[in-house]
C-alpha cells in the first residue's frame, strides 16, 4: 500500500507537468491547427533561465518571473518571425517550422547556458513528507498546487473575459472571427504566448525535483504531446487529465515492471492512441468543414 | 458607398470572379442573384477581406480598402452575415452577440445588446444556450444579431433565406427592409430572385464569375433572360 501511494504521488507530481505541457500544446493548437514541438524548449527555458539568473544573483523569485517573461517573448518572437510569416504554407509545414525552432533552441540554450544539469532549491524545504507510509517531498505538492493554480487561472480567462471568448471563437471557426473584427492573427499569437509562459511555469516548478539541462524539452515535448493525445488533442480537460493519467503510467511502470519501461511508456500512448481511439479520451471527431 | 470595379479572385490557379464591378449606394438594398456557383459568396468574402483579390479595386466611403485586413473593414462599418451562418457553436447566444461587437468599446455594449434582444425576442429568452443547439431560424437571426452587434453602415448578407421555411423566410426579408428603413445600406445575395427583387432598389446578376445584367430592381425583374433563367417566367 505505501508503495502504491509512492508510485502514486510520484506519478501524479510528474503527471502534472505533463499536463501543463499538454495544455500549452492544446492552446496553440486550438487557435492554428499547429502543434508546437517547440513547446518543450518553453519548459527548458523557464528552468534554465530561473536556474542561471540565480546564479548571477537575482533572487530567486524575481530570476523566476524574469524566466517567464523570456519565454513569453521567445514564444511570441517564434509566432511573429516562423510562424506568422509562413502563414498560407500550410500546417504541415508549419509544423517543421516548430521542430525546426526548437532544434535551434536547444542549440543557443547550449551556447548561451551549458550542457550540464543543474537544479533549484525546493520551495519548501527537501524534508519528505509521511503519508500513509509514502515519502513525499514537499516541493511535490507545490507542483500540483502550482499546476492546479495555473489550470484554474486560465480557466478563468477563457471562461471569464472577452478576450478569452475571442480565443474559444478563433479556434471554432476562424472565418467567422475574422468577420467580426477579431484580428485572428494576433490571437494564436496570444496563444504563442500564454503557452510559453505556462510551459515556462511548468519547468520552474518541477526543476528542484527532475534537474534541467539544456536539452530537457526534447523528452517533455514528447510525453506532453503523448498526453495532449491521450486526453483528446484540442480539449483542455482532455490535456490535463491525459498528462495525469501518463504520470500515473509511467511512475507505475517504474515501479511495478522496470524503470527501463519507464520512457517506452509515452511511445507505447501515442500508438495504442492512433490506432484505437483517434480521438483520444475526451476530444471530440474533427468534422471537416467544407 | 461602395464601387467593387474589376474585381478579379481566384482559388489557387482557378479564377472564379473576372473583372467584376459593382455599386451600392448609400442607403439603398441592393441584391446579387445568381446561380450555384457564380461567384457570389466569393465576392462578398472579397469584400470583407476574407478571401484574396488578383485585381480590381474597392472604395467604400471615398477610400480604397482592398489592402486592409479584414478587422479594420470591420471597424469601417462594413459587415457580414455568413453564407451557412457561421456562428460560434460552443458558445452561448448572448457571448455570440458580444463578440459581434469585438470592435466597439466594452461599455457600449450592453446598450446594443438590449436593441438586438428588441429586434428578436427569442434571442432574449435563449441568451445562455449554445448558438450550436439553436434551431436553423433561430441561428439565422443570431447570425444577423451578431452582425448588426457592429454597428455596421453596410450589411453583407449572404443568402439569409438559405433553409429555412417560407414563414421565416418572409420574416428575415422584412427585418432587412426594416434595416433599409433606418437607414442601413445593405447588398444582399440571394438565390430566391423573386424575393430578393422585392425588396432591393437595385440589381446585379452573376453568371460564372461575370456580372451579366444590372439595373433598378424593377429593370432587372423585367428582363427576359431574368425571368425565364431565374424567375421561372
Ligand atoms: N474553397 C474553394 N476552393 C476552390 N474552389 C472554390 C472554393 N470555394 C468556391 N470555389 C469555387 O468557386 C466558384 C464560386 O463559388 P462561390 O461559393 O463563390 O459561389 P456562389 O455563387 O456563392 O454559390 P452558391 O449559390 O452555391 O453559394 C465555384 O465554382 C466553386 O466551386
Ligand atoms: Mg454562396
Amino acid at each position: 500500500m505505501a508503495e502504491f501511494l509512492q508510485f502514486f504521488f510520484s506519478g501524479l507530481t510528474v503527471g502534472a507537468v505533463y499536463a501543463l505541457v499538454a495544455l500549452g500544446f492544446t492552446l496553440i493548437y486550438n487557435a492554428s491547427e499547429v502543434i508546437n514541438f517547440a513547446q518543450g524548449e518553453f519548459v527548458m527555458l523557464g528552468g534554465m533561465g530561473t536556474v542561471f539568473l540565480a546564479l548571477a544573483g537575482v533572487p530567486l523569485p524575481l530570476a523566476a518571473l524574469v524566466a517567464v517573461i523570456i519565454a513569453v517573448a521567445v514564444g511570441v518572437a517564434l509566432h511573429r518571425l516562423a510562424i506568422e510569416p509562413a502563414g498560407d504554407a500550410g500546417v504541415v509545414n508549419l509544423i517543421i517550422i516548430t521542430i525546426g525552432a526548437s532544434i535551434f533552441l536547444r542549440g543557443v540554450a547550449q551556447v548561451v547556458f551549458d550542457k550540464r544539469f543543474h537544479s533549484l532549491p525546493h520551495l519548501f524545504g527537501a524534508e519528505p513528507l509521511r503519508i500513509g507510509g509514502a515519502a513525499i517531498l514537499p516541493q511535490s505538492l507545490v507542483v500540483l498546487a502550482g499546476a492546479a493554480i495555473i489550470v484554474f487561472l486560465l480557466w478563468l480567462f477563457i471562461d471569464r473575459t472577452l478576450v478569452g471568448k475571442a480565443v474559444i471563437a478563433t479556434a471554432a471557426n476562424r472565418l467567422a472571427a475574422r468577420l467580426v473584427g477579431i484580428n485572428t492573427s494576433r490571437v494564436v499569437g496570444l496563444s504563442f504566448a500564454v503557452s510559453a509562459a505556462i510551459g515556462a511555469l511548468a519547468g520552474i516548478l518541477i526543476t528542484p525535483l527532475t534537474l534541467t539541462s539544456y536539452d530537457v524539452g526534447t523528452l517533455l515535448a514528447l510525453k506532453g504531446f503523448a498526453a495532449a493525445m491521450l486526453g483528446g488533442i484540442g480539449s483542455p480537460m482532455g490535456a490535463v487529465l491525459g498528462g495525469l493519467l501518463l504520470g500515473m503510467l509511467e511512475a507505475f511502470s517504474a515501479g511495478y515492471l522496470s524503470s527501463s519501461y519507464k520512457e517506452a511508456v509515452a511511445f507505447l500512448v501515442i500508438l495504442g492512441v492512433l490506432l484505437a481511439m483517434p480521438n483520444g479520451l475526451l476530444g471530440r471527431a474533427k468534422v471537416e468543414r467544407v | 458607398m461602395l464601387s467593387v470595379s474589376n474585381l478579379t479572385s481566384a482559388y489557387g490557379r482557378i479564377e472564379v470572379l473576372h473583372g467584376v464591378s459593382i455599386d451600392v449606394p448609400e442607403g439603398e438594398i441592393v441584391t446579387l442573384v445568381g446561380t450555384n456557383g457564380a461567384g457570389k459568396t466569393t465576392l462578398l468574402r472579397a469584400i470583407s477581406g476574407v478571401q484574396r483579390m488578383t485585381n480590381g479595386s474597392i472604395r467604400f466611403a471615398g477610400t480604397l480598402i482592398e489592402s486592409l485586413p479584414s478587422h479594420a473593414r470591420v471597424s469601417l462599418g462594413i459587415v457580414q452575415v455568413p453564407e451557412g451562418r457561421q456562428l460560434f457553436s460552443p458558445l452561448c447566444v448572448e457571448d455570440n452577440l458580444r463578440l459581434g461587437a469585438w470592435t466597439h468599446r466594452r461599455t457600449d455594449i450592453r446598450r446594443s445588446l438590449e436593441q438586438i434582444y428588441e429586434l428578436f425576442p427569442m434571442l432574449a429568452s435563449k441568451r445562455r444556450m449554445a448558438a450550436g443547439s439553436l434551431s436553423g431560424g433561430q441561428q439565422q437571426m443570431l447570425a444577423v444579431g451578431r452582425a448588426l452587434m457592429a454597428k455596421p453602415r453596410l450589411l453583407l448578407l449572404d443568402e439569409p433565406s438559405m433553409g429555412l421555411a417560407p414563414l421565416l423566410v418572409d420574416q428575415i426579408l422584412q427585418t432587412i427592409s426594416a434595416l433599409k428603413r433606418d437607414g442601413l445600406t445593405i447588398l444582399l445575395v440571394e438565390q430566391n430572385a423573386h424575393a430578393a427583387l422585392a425588396i432591393a432598389d437595385r440589381a446585379y446578376v452573376l453568371e460564372t464569375g461575370r456580372i451579366t445584367v444590372h439595373g433598378t430592381a424593377a429593370e432587372v425583374g423585367s428582363d427576359r433572360r431574368v425571368q425565364e433563367a431565374y424567375l421561372g417566367i
